[in-house]
């Protein structure tokens, strides 16, 4: 594995963390929102990440050599929604009440700042590949 | 004459790069689940790159020469945690941002060491 091949691992780690990013802010943009069908809620989304392992980059002794990381699908939360009475809420059922997402804020804004110190390490590493390959280029000068 | 004149460095160098990359897929799958972080036992594969390859002979034309030996194949092995987690992931992300940082450091040293050797060399080329 050449320094190289950082960027691609790297940068796999960035692409999986803004996908995080950008269902974390869905959920917390929808963590309000309310139904009077509890079946056509607002359900929280998580991605689910997976490591890719890439044979052409077995260069130990045949053994595979994982290259980043992707995105392997998005679930959607099955915690029970909860109901609210509010017979004023034009989207309320028939007994006058509304379900709410089930979304939980504070796992989302846990789950945000995680994905942002991961992003950030990753950008580290890249910075990190980057200098050494210049500095790498520019050996005996 | 110049087979060797970088030494052990020119190989330390090599082996440092890949193990940056190994420690950035671990970085990248900080977050995945059952994902087991791996890591080069760095003194084990430099010390077996002191010995004599074995060589293989070529009878036939089809027959695929071994590489000279001269980059050692670096052992993958798993690392173990100080703490296990819930989800089955074993990469625990400060130990891997200091092992990050001390290769970067003896990959530069190596880098230095090299620069030095060409230095002299030129130097002593160039006669002034």
């Amino acid at each position: 594995m050449s320094l190289f091949n950082i960027f691609n691992t790297a940068g796999s780690g960035l692409n999986a963390q803004t996908i995080r990013l950008n269902t974390t802010a869905s959920n917390l943009a929808n963590a309000e929102s309310v139904n009077g069908d509890s079946t056509k809620i607002y359900r929280a989304r998580h991605p689910v990440f997976q490591s890719i392992m890439d044979e052409s980059a077995a260069s130990f002794d045949g053994e595979d050599a994982g290259v980043g990381v992707r995105v392997a699908g998005v679930v959607e939360s099955n915690t029970p929604p909860t109901m609210r009475y509010a017979p004023e809420n034009p989207l309320a059922n028939k007994d006058g009440y509304v379900f709410t997402s089930n979304v939980n804020s504070i796992e989302e804004m846990t789950n945000m700042i995680s994905a942002n110190r991961s992003f950030s390490t990753n950008v580290e590493a890249i910075n990190t590949a980057r200098d050494l390959l210049l500095k790498t280029i520019a050996m005996g000068h | 004459m110049f087979d060797n004149v970088f030494g052990i460095h020119e190989q330390a160098l090599l082996l440092h790069g890949q193990r940056l990359g190994v420690l950035a897929t671990n970085i990248a799958n900080a977050d995945t689940p059952n994902y087991k972080a791996r890591d080069i036992d760095f003194s084990e594969v430099l010390s077996r790159s002191n010995d004599a390859p074995l060589a293989l002979n070529v009878t036939q034309g089809a027959h695929i020469s071994l590489s000279d030996g001269s980059t050692p194949a670096a052992d993958l092995k798993y690392r173990n945690p100080y703490q296990a987690s819930l989800d089955g992931n074993t990469v625990e992300m400060p130990v891997e941002q200091a092992a990050f940082a001390e290769n970067n450091v003896r990959y530069q040293a190596s880098l230095g060491f090299i620069n030095t050797q060409i230095a002299e060399l030129t130097l002593a080329i160039n006669g002034q």
